[in-house]
């Protein structure tokens, strides 16, 4: 029996469906065996991240409404050996298609098979949060270093500490510009962990190879020496209960005579 | 008519006025029918006395809002006599605990989020902050151990002498009683430690140090014994 975790934020742009896509990459590389699954029906982009749009067949709402099984559903991810599968979000319908009933049922399903069912949620905090997070067993907030979204995720942790089925938020800081903190001009990690009180899971540096990836349909977590592909990946290993220390933010120093610098400083 | 039935009215001048004593051991109607007979039967008044105000103690009777409105009615027909008040030794179970939870304190560890409205009916002490956002509504003071950065509101029925302490106060509003206050420039860089907000002598909301309130609101200081 595996553990649904859904990736949510209350803002939209923030990075759920990018931290959703890397954390199922993360955790498959790490060799559990992962199930995506998309709740933004209407707007679905987890499978045009993950690389994965023109092997849809059926659907999430397809598998509510009975018209196909679970496992016709599934688009698998041929990267990874029968690890990581997607479970597509109906793109013809709207969030009313479903209801919380029913994604708890196909989620619970779901966990039997799967160590892991990440569920990404839409913006907002209407049915289709209400239908993310009912099957969920814990959850990840993601922000930005930004006001608004701090603002949003602060609702948004409220409303899933009323859910009894979910334990304790976890928080995702994602899109961080190092020189903007160090300016000031951002609000600081310390800051927004204290604001939202609950546990700090993970940091991300703003890279622009993320959203490259994301065009490509590889997920950034595919490439062993970006910064922000080793956060996700530190992120997984956390979920998976290692102790990792939170990576530095540090831009990395470019060019041949900064490489030489570093060899010789001896680090 | 026994002997027994003609003590339920007690009539005691005191230097107040008239007390009415009346028995609870009898019937409400026994009650009135007394009543009646013996405020008519023993006073005269002249034409030019003042009226005269009539404490009525009950005992250990429970009487509903009507019933208390009969007797005082029955009481103001007798020309110069008023009713004052009227003692009670019980409430009801209802009464009880409004006043209860009215005037206790109340304990709670959280953090009050954006769109959250935690509503007490007497005291609060939150042992948490206040999220931009969220509200915090009390019927009495509001104590709040942690950072105010959303809105408090004390005295929400009415109590302007209640109080707002937080031990950091960054409130976007304060609300005491039907006042409000935003949240002045100051606060939007640094919160100042340890401070309480409360009504004036000029009708405002003013934030103060922790200290002013031991002169401001003497009813909340309770220190007994000790130097």
């Amino acid at each position: 029996m595996g553990e649904a975790i859904v990736i949510t934020s209350g803002k939209g742009g923030v990075g759920k469906t990018t931290t959703s896509a890397n954390l199922g990459t993360s955790l498959a590389i790490l060799g559990k065996r992962v199930c995506l699954v998309d709740t933004d029906i209407g707007l679905r982009n987890l499978d045009v991240v993950m690389g994965l749009e023109n092997r849809i067949i059926y659907d999430l709402v397809d598998v509510i409404d009975g018209r196909c099984k679970i496992h016709q559903a599934l688009v698998k991810d041929k990267r990874f050996d029968d690890l990581l599968y997607l479970l597509p979000a109906a793109q013809t319908s709207d969030k009313t298609a479903v209801n919380p009933e029913q994604m708890k049922k196909l989620i619970g399903e779901l966990k039997q098979d799967y160590d892991y069912v990440i569920i990404d949620c839409p913006a907002g905090i209407e049915q289709g949060f209400k239908n993310a997070i009912a099957g969920a067993d814990k959850a990840v907030v993601v922000t930005t270093p930004e006001t608004s979204a701090v603002r949003d995720a602060d609702r948004i942790i409220g409303l899933i500490e009323k859910e009894d089925h979910i334990e304790s938020p976890k928080l995702v800081i994602n899109r961080i510009r190092n020189h903007m903190l160090k300016n000031g001009e951002m609000l600081d990690i310390d800051e927004i962990t204290t604001h939202l009180s609950i546990d700090l899971l993970g940091i991300v540096a703003d890279d622009d190879q993320v959203i490259k990836a994301s065009n490509q349909g590889e997920p950034i977590a595919l490439d062993p020496n970006n910064r922000a592909s080793i956060a996700y990946r530190n992120i997984a290993r956390r979920i998976l209960g290692e102790s990792v220390p939170l990576n530095p933010l540090e831009d990395q120093p470019k060019g041949f005579m900064a490489k030489l610098k570093k060899i010789f400083a001896g680090q | 008519m026994n002997k027994r039935s003609q003590q339920n009215v007690l009539i005691k001048g005191t230097k107040d006025g008239l007390t009415l004593h009346l028995d609870d051991g009898c019937s409400f109607s026994e009650l009135i029918r007394e009543l009646e007979t013996k405020l008519s039967l023993n006073y005269r008044f002249q034409e030019n006395d003042p009226l005269l105000a009539v404490k009525v103690h009950i005992g250990n009777r429970y009487l509903t809002e009507a019933q208390k409105e009969e007797i005082k009615e029955l009481i103001r027909k007798k020309k110069k006599l008023v009713v004052d008040e009227i003692v009670s030794n019980v409430m009801t179970y209802d009464e009880a605990k409004q006043w209860k939870d009215e005037n206790q304190i109340e304990t709670v560890a959280k953090v009050i989020r954006s769109g959250q409205v935690f509503e007490v009916p007497g005291d609060l002490l939150l042992i948490g902050d206040v999220n931009p956002g969220g509200k915090v509504v009390a019927g009495g003071n509001v104590y709040i151990m942690g950072t105010l950065k959303g809105i408090a509101h004390a005295g929400a029925h009415g109590n302007s002498r209640a109080v707002i302490a937080a031990s950091v106060m960054k409130p976007s509003q304060l609300r005491i009683s039907e006042l409000v206050s935003h949240a002045p420039e100051e606060y939007t860089n640094e919160g100042h430690g340890m401070e309480c907000a409360f009504i004036d002598n000029d009708e405002h909301i003013v934030v103060e140090k922790l200290h002013v309130l031991k002169k401001q609101r003497p009813n909340l200081n309770r220190l007994e014994g000790g130097l």
